[in-house]
């Protein structure tokens, strides 16, 4: 087994080289293609991605060729389906859209492969089997599909199976529906691999994943007077290991950490993560910018890590008060807030994820930059996912935005980020350093080089 | 004839089972679901040898179906031993069932290990062993969860038929499927570790199972260790009363004070299975304060489940202590439930504890008892309060229902007008319970105008429900009570200027005609339906038809001929096509044509 070497490449240890681009190089992007999620499986040897068009994608590895070091295993297309369809909502007169705002693989239990995948409103589980054999011979028709005299059958035949060409096929086996008011904004399967929880804005929901017709609610922060609502849920995910712990975030930049053991409605939090503000950095803008767009557990169950609009922090569970770690994604934006408040961009919501070890982190920006942070060395690194420099295994370069003052070569100002171009979902392969840099409508896929 | 003719040498009998083989693979799904379902008469056709050698190879790879094919076809299997050539040959059958076995799908998992299990019993001895176990052993270690699941199922069926080596081995593997990594496998292995102590031998028990059990009653995933609560109480009706002490009760003591509500609701939930399980020496200095602590736990849902229980638990106490235990023990816990904050503790408790005064006799019940039903028929949901009420019947043979009148006739009143049908439904439904028991006097007093109130409600599903009340009122009161009482009341409303109203009246006259017979059919309620056919509205109108249709064949065949043919044939020449239909409808049905 490789162990993931740590590190976020870019120094001594290894670089970051480019492998593959998905997607179409038109500068004109149809919004159907954007790309909404990107997710590897456990195994690391399937990743998916959800569209606007509400289409999932999904990408498997190719056996390693002789040469290990040339080709180390492309990303193919393995299957591609429709998950969610646009809808109406007649009773509220809403239009429901097919965007898929989640996707989580289910861990492998036979030869096929599940995944939930969610838009706004309805979570479904996708089934993804192989089919390689198809059965052979009727008995009221012949090979060329030519119906036979009934009177002339003096035998039965039994079809027989014959080897055919591998047909890969997606099937919706579960449509969880009809249980959130609000938009869905993450989904997670617990380890108990019998339940999941599904989150939107006001409310959490606990599902069976055998059942659909019934999920219990176990968070709902919707005041009795809708007025009085000052906070809202912008994330959840449920602990690796421990089946009866979760975790959710919420806009006003607090993490709740709550056990399902203690009562069946876990509307009392056991833990309470909060960092004081700094009252000389308060501005019109600090609610906004603390608001947390995503919340991820660190594979060793120890850690957890949120994502706000400038910064990522790292959280041990033990310690409430205030995080362990805390890196600054784009801190030269800060004098930029009103602007991006003006263009709306202040509103993304940027994810984070952890490479397999827990060592490193890695989060998106805007003018297709994606940034890296080393947890043991603190040292970090701005990449960019870009066409230009798209052949194949060419070493990405670092970036750099000049922060004041004089612009030095290969830096770029502030002023000429393209916020347009904005990277919000990544992820790490679970095992190795390879990743998935969703960018718009591209997926590129990036690899170590060892040096 | 003709087929016979056409092909000297075809079968025309082999058509249908053509036609049944290829539809295996039909493109809808119902046509292959029939076509599984009729499996064995495809099997027949081709003979024991065919069905070895092309049908289960053919269906050992036809696991790409939907559930519902496999489903069927699982279960077709389970009953095909005779269809491959008997018990010699039963063994044929496990390659098709082995691959459902590590399908994804529970029900389908679970369908195929039922019908190994089944088919496991025709297997000879040699066979089991040659055959099945390996079997068995494949799935045990096979490299996905699901086969592992569905191995656990298959231990118990083997283990008694086979040679002390192999049963070794078969612990074994039952050892190793209780620590497997993923708990979807180790929630199969404690659910089934009952199962698998009762065919152990009783060392086996002692050494092995109580090992396992403890390890999986502390297993870190609360699903498995709720499982293993159900575990626990099988294994302690295997254990000699004095090895239950050591080594069952300090894990039982530990699930009823676990972490995790969800296990402590399993404790309270499999109560009264226990209490039968540990016999009543434990009961007394165990369980007794342990039910107490799940009567006052902090989770609504662990108090509602152990509320179920109090009666059950109650009447299974020994005898000689039982209403020492009640009245000093559980007469408290109970007492502070009638107020608790949430009410589905308070119906849950509702719907059991009249059943307490049977156990607990006449001066007691007045004395402690009367007091909560009476706070839980002021309760202020309403739900306990029909709880309350549907159990009347115990309280009645206990201190009469006379105790409880002067509250029982406002809490009835109150639900009569909920503002919830609902609520309103579910009272009307109890209505000839509380007749019975409350007597015709009593009824007539105070109930009745409810009753009678109901059949105007705006709600249909409550007329309809006042409607078959009056039915089964009559049916306690007889036909007599009937004419004096209800009737007049019911045929003055066929005059309501309300056309919905109206028709009330006929509903009625449906459901009450057959229970009021002949004399008062005829007498009172025909004119009326006559003097509604001519109703202005075409609905009154066609539903007379239809009560026509209803009543005939109470009435004699006389007044069918001379009364009711004519007024049928002129509903029958009805401009309204749907009263048309209804009046040839009846005629037709009452042979009046």
């Amino acid at each position: 087994v490789n162990a993931p070497r740590g590190g976020v490449g870019g120094g001594n240890d290894f670089q970051w080289c480019f492998s593959q681009v998905k997607g179409a190089i038109d500068e004109d992007v149809a919004e159907a293609d954007i790309i909404s999620t990107v997710e590897f499986n456990c195994s690391g040897e399937l990743l998916a991605t959800g569209d606007k068009g509400g289409r999932v994608v999904i990408f498997q590895r190719e056996q390693e060729s002789k040469n290990r070091l040339l080709s180390r295993g492309e990303y193919n297309v393995y299957s591609t389906f429709q998950s969610h369809e646009p809808e109406f909502d007649y009773l509220k007169s809403l239009e429901i859209e097919e965007k898929i705002n989640k996707i989580r693989w289910l861990p492998q239990q036979n030869a096929a492969h599940f995944l939930l995948s969610a838009n706004d409103k309805t979570i479904k589980l996708w089934k993804i089997s192989e089919r390689d054999k198809r059965a052979e011979g009727y008995n009221l028709k012949d090979e060329d599909g030519r119906l036979r005299d009934q009177f002339r059958i003096t035998t039965l035949r039994v079809p027989v199976l014959m080897p055919m060409d591998l047909m890969v096929e997606a099937s919706p086996r579960r449509i969880f529906a009809n249980a959130h008011t609000y938009h869905i904004n993450s989904i997670s399967v617990n380890s108990d691999y019998e339940t999941y929880l599904s989150a939107d804005d006001l409310r959490i929901n606990l599902w069976h994943l055998e059942i659909t017709d019934r999920s219990f609610n176990i968070v709902d922060i919707k005041p009795a007077n809708m007025e009085e609502l000052t906070e809202v849920i912008t994330a959840a995910e449920c602990h690796p290991h421990q089946c009866n712990v979760f975790v959710y975030s919420s806009s006003k930049g607090t993490i709740r950490l709550c056990d399902t053991r203690a009562a069946a409605l876990c509307d009392r939090h056991s833990k309470f993560f909060e960092e004081p503000e700094d009252p000389s950095s308060r501005s019109f803008f600090s609610e906004i910018i603390s608001s947390i767009s995503d919340v991820k557990f660190s594979h060793s169950g120890r850690y957890m890590m949120t994502r706000d609009y400038l910064s990522v922090k790292v959280w041990d569970l033990n310690m409430e008060n205030r995080p362990v770690e805390t890196y600054q994604v784009h801190e030269y934006l800060r004098s930029k807030l009103c602007s991006l408040y003006e263009n709306d961009c202040i509103f993304d919501k940027f994810e984070c994820c952890w490479n397999g070890s827990d060592s490193a982190i890695m989060t998106g920006s805007y003018n297709n930059f994606f940034r890296m942070f080393d947890r043991n060395t603190r040292r970090d690194i701005t990449l960019e996912a870009s066409r230009e420099n798209s052949k194949p295994r060419a070493m990405l370069k670092p970036r750099k935005v000049c922060t004041g003052g004089k612009r030095k070569k290969d830096e770029i100002s502030v002023d000429s980020l393209d916020f347009n171009k904005k990277i919000l979902h990544t992820a790490w392969h679970p095992k190795e350093n390879v990743i998935a840099v969703a960018a718009t409508n591209n997926l590129y896929i990036f690899q170590d080089k060892i040096n | 004839a003709t087929s016979k003719m056409a092909g000297a040498d075809s079968d025309d009998s082999l058509y249908p089972i053509a036609v049944l083989i290829d539809e295996l693979r039909n493109e809808d799904v119902q046509l292959r679901l029939n076509s599984i379902k009729k499996l064995s008469t495809i099997a027949l056709a081709l003979g024991v040898e065919r069905t070895r050698t092309e049908l289960l190879p053919f269906l050992t790879d036809t696991i790409y179906d939907e559930d519902e094919v496999l489903l069927a076809l699982a279960e077709q299997l389970g009953n095909f031993t005779m269809l491959v050539g008997g018990p010699e040959y039963v063994h044929c059958l496990l390659p098709p069932l082995e691959s459902l076995a590590t399908v994804e799908e529970t029900v389908v998992r679970d369908k195929a290990v039922e019908s190994l299990r089944k088919i496991s019993h025709e297997h000879s001895p040699v066979d089991l062993e040659v055959h099945f176990e390996p079997l068995v052993k494949r799935l045990a270690s096979g490299d996905w969860f699901t086969s592992r699941t569905s191995a656990c199922g298959l231990f118990s069926v083997c283990y008694p038929r086979v040679s002390s080596t192999v049963k070794a081995e078969i612990r074994q593997h039952f050892r190793t499927l209780c620590s497997d990594d993923t708990p979807m496998v180790r929630r199969a292995a404690a659910s089934k570790l009952g199962e698998f102590a009762k065919v152990l031998e009783l060392e086996y028990v002692k050494s092995d199972i109580i090992s396992l059990f403890t390890a999986l009653a502390s297993d870190e995933q609360d699903s498995v260790r709720l499982l293993a609560v159900e575990a626990g109480v099988s294994i302690a009706t295997l254990l000699p009363q004095e090895d239950l002490e050591t080594l069952v009760m300090p894990t039982l003591r530990q699930a009823a004070e676990d972490k995790s509500w969800r296990v402590r609701y399993m404790v309270a939930d499999k109560f009264s299975d226990l209490q039968k399980a540990v016999g009543p020496e434990i009961t007394k200095n165990d369980l007794v304060p342990a039910f107490q602590n799940l009567l006052k736990d902090c989770e609504a849902e662990v108090r509602a489940a152990a509320a179920n229980k109090v009666k059950e638990f109650c009447e299974n106490l020994p005898e000689d202590s039982r209403e020492t235990i009640i009245m000093t023990h559980i007469l408290p816990c109970v007492k502070e439930l009638v107020s608790d904050t949430n009410q589905h503790v308070k119906s849950a408790l509702a719907s059991v504890i009249m059943g307490l005064s049977t156990i607990l006799g006449k001066d007691n019940t007045v004395e402690h008892l009367l007091p909560l039903f009476l706070a839980q028929l002021k309760d202020e949901c309403p739900e306990v309060r029909l709880n309350i009420i549907s159990n009347l019947d115990c309280v009645n043979e206990v201190i009469g229902i006379r105790q409880l009148s002067q509250s029982l006739l406002p809490a009835i009143v109150e639900l009569a007008e909920d503002a919830k049908w609902r609520v309103r439904l579910a009272i009307i439904e109890y209505m000839p319970l509380l007749a019975g028991q409350l007597g015709v006097e009593f009824f007539d007093e105070k109930l009745n105008s409810l009753c009678m109130a109901w059949l105007v409600d705006h709600v249909y599903a409550i007329r309809e429900a006042a409607t078959c009340n009056l039915m089964k009122l009559v049916e306690k009161f007889g036909a007599e009570w009937a004419q004096n009482t209800i009737v007049p009341k019911v045929l003055g409303m066929a005059n309501d200027p309300n056309y919905l109203h109206r028709m009330t009246t006929l509903f009625c006259i449906n459901a009450l005609s057959e229970v009021c017979g002949q004399e008062i059919t005829t007498k009172h309620m025909l004119p009326v339906v006559f003097k509604m056919s001519n109703d202005q509205v075409a609905n009154v109108r066609f539903n007379v038809a239809k009560s026509l249709q209803k009543i005939g064949p109470v009435l004699d065949s006389n007044c069918l001929q001379t009364e009711v043919k004519p007024v049928l044939e002129k509903l029958a020449s009805d401009q309204d096509m749907d009263v048309k239909y209804f009046a040839q409808e009846a005629i037709s049905v009452l042979s009046l044509a």
